[in-house]
């Protein structure tokens, strides 16, 4: 992994700009509107890491839909590096909230679906290796998904999506069924990562200490319909530590957006 | 038979509390009593004289006597290796055929008392196969020269139509009710017809095997493709995938236990066009030969050819349960034929 890192270096531009304008978005359910996204509005600089809060259920995962180009927005203008996006683009990854692997396929060739789908697999066939060597799986590479505990297919699926060098990663919980020290390790990696390549992230989280440890910002939306409740940003080098008085500060102010205030 | 099978197990259990020894000459109890068997039934075979005129007896014995010689042979070897042992197994079986074998020598070619040409006795049916072996093959090799068309070119039909049915809202348009009217009729209903349309009634038996096999097919496979759940074309679809990728690495993998059924039922009901194509129109096949013996009254054939056709549907089933088996590895809890 640390040769793939090198091989792309710093490129300060490679990472992708996100621009939302006045985001509306919802569903129709049981022939009712439901609104999901009200007016959300908000930029991402290239190369930046967002973390994204809110209660469940708010939209969070619609967001990400939306940026990903798997949905198209009701109103407003949904920008990557200043062109509207129409559909789905390999240089813009989402990881899902589930694994969604495909289960008639090795983790391996899991993994390995983004550089096949666009021909590139003869090549990069490395790029596999060192993606599943990344989260640990090296050793279940000719595994089954059913063969996989849940956090292994979140890995899986999170070597799936670091496979095609995107610009842009859009993350949903990706370390939510993970242990506690696993998901550490792993945090470690993303930042690791994330530093050497310098791609932006868009990652939602429902963890509010991982959102202040990996991101330069952190946006809180609010219950459905999701509108920016607030913009933090975290200004602290990294690695960070959990028990900065600033992270600390932080850490409190975001649960009082989140409605947990008083007692933490 | 069940009462047998029920005492293979127990006599294995009691012989676990023994010596290693006592363990192994009580699973041989079962074959050897098969072998034992098997040449006493030979003896009654050789040394009764025959009540019907028959003139195979002296090789049903021989038979009668290799049966017995090798599980006496399997009991022996299983001293020796465990492969032999495993042989074993099918020792209940073996007993059982005996007795079905012996009883119907006694009441056939010994004492004659059930009714020709209804029941031939085993000499007569092995007669089958010594003496017809040339026609019953030949038969077989028609059956299965035609049944393979006709599945292969309604296999290939079935399984591009349900695929397009699943992705394609405009071809399920125009093909959809079609499909509901036409594909519910059992294939056999255009028998009269297809044989006056077509020039040959073997193109008139494909095209019936073949529209018997599309119609399951294409059912199983337009609801395979149609349940793909969406979260997998959006994963691909992320990673940059297109249509034709969506098609050929998600849609139809993803559907393939669906299409595994379809080619199942498809089989068992191109098996039974086959053969009232054959008894109705084809003048070759098993179907024929079934309807021939009939004719001449010639019992011990149509028994004959009855097994025939009976193992070659067991080994196409067989068959592709093995392609399956293959192809869904990544599938838990198989169904073991
Ligand atoms: N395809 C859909 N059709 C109808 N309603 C939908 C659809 N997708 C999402 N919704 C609704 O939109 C709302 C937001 O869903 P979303 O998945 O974005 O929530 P989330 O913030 O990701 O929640 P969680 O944190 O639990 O994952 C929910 O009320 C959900 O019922
Ligand atoms: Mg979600």
């Amino acid at each position: 992994m640390v040769a793939l890192a090198r091989r792309v270096a710093l490129d300060a531009d490679f990472g992708a700009a996100v621009d939302l304008r006045a985001i509306d978005h919802g569903f129709d359910l049981h022939g009712a509107y439901l609104p999901v996204l009200e007016d959300v509005s908000f930029g991402i600089p290239a190369g930046q890491f967002v973390a994204l809060l809110g209660p469940s259920g708010c939209g969070k995962s619609t967001l990400l839909r939306l940026v990903a180009g798997l949905e198209r927005p009701r109103h407003g203008d949904l920008l990557v590096d200043g062109e509207e996006v129409r559909g789905p683009d390999p240089s813009r990854v989402l990881m899902f909230q589930d694994p969604t692997l495909y289960p008639w396929r090795t983790v391996w060739r899991n993994a390995a679906l983004g550089l096949e789908a666009r021909g590139l697999l003869k090549e990069q066939r490395h790029r596999v290796d060192q993606a599943l060597a990344l989260v640990g799986l090296n050793k279940f590479a000719q595994a089954f998904p059913h063969q996989l505990s849940g956090g292994m297919a979140q890995r899986a699926s999170l070597a799936r999506a670091l496979v095609n060098d995107p610009r842009l990663l859009i993350l949903d919980e990706p370390l939510g069924k993970l242990d506690s020290l696993t998901r550490l390790a792993m945090q470690g990696e993303l930042t690791r990562l994330w530093q050497a390549r310098g791609f932006t992230v868009l990652m939602v989280t429902h963890d509010v200490e991982e959102a202040l440890l990996l991101s330069n910002r952190v946006i809180v939306v609010s219950d459905r319909p999701a509108r920016v409740r607030a913009d933090l940003a975290v200004d602290l080098p990294y690695p960070r530590h959990r028990d900065h008085p600033e992270l600390l500060r932080l850490r409190r102010e975001a649960l009082g957006l989140l409605g947990l205030g008083q007692d933490w | 038979m069940t009462v047998l099978a029920e005492t293979a197990p127990r006599v294995a259990e009691t012989g676990a509390h023994r010596s290693g020894g006592d363990r192994l000459a009580n699973s041989l109890r079962l074959p050897v009593a098969a072998g034992l068997l098997w040449l006493g039934v030979a003896g009654v075979i050789l040394a009764v004289p025959d009540a019907q005129e028959l003139e195979r007896t002296s090789l049903l014995g021989v038979l009668a006597i290799v049966v017995g010689a090798a599980q006496l042979g399997v009991a022996a070897l299983s001293w020796v290796t465990a492969h032999a042992a495993r042989l074993a197994r099918f020792a209940p079986w073996l007993i059982v055929l005996a007795l079905f074998v012996g009883v119907w020598e006694a009441l056939t070619a010994k004492l004659d008392v059930l009714p020709l040409p209804f029941f031939p006795s085993p000499q007569a049916f092995v007669e089958v196969y010594t003496d017809d072996w040339r026609r019953l093959g030949d038969s077989l090799l028609h059956s299965l020269l035609l049944l393979a068309r006709g599945f292969a070119v309604g296999a290939a039909v079935g399984f591009l139509v349900g695929v397009a049915l699943g992705w394609s809202r405009r071809v399920g348009y125009w093909i959809h009710p079609v499909m509901r009217l036409v594909g519910p009729l059992p294939a056999t209903a255009w028998l009269p017809l297809a044989f006056f349309i077509f020039p040959t009634s073997a193109s008139a038996s494909t095209f019936l095997i073949a529209l018997a096999t599309a119609f399951p097919l294409t059912v199983l496979t337009w609801s395979g493709v149609a349940s793909v759940q969406t979260a997998y074309y959006d994963v691909a679809r992320t990673l940059g995938a297109n249509e034709r990728f969506l098609i050929l690495k998600v849609a139809i993998p993803a559907a393939l236990p669906h299409v595994f059924v379809g080619l199942f039922m498809g089989l068992g009901s191109s098996f039974a066009v086959l053969v009232v194509a054959e008894m109705l129109g084809v003048k070759s096949g098993l179907g024929w030969y079934l309807q021939w013996a009939q004719g001449w009254a010639a019992y011990a054939n149509m028994y004959g050819a009855l097994l025939v056709m009976a193992l070659m549907c067991s080994a196409l089933i067989t068959l592709l349960f093995r392609v399956r088996d293959r192809l869904l590895a990544w599938q838990k809890g198989l169904l073991q034929w």
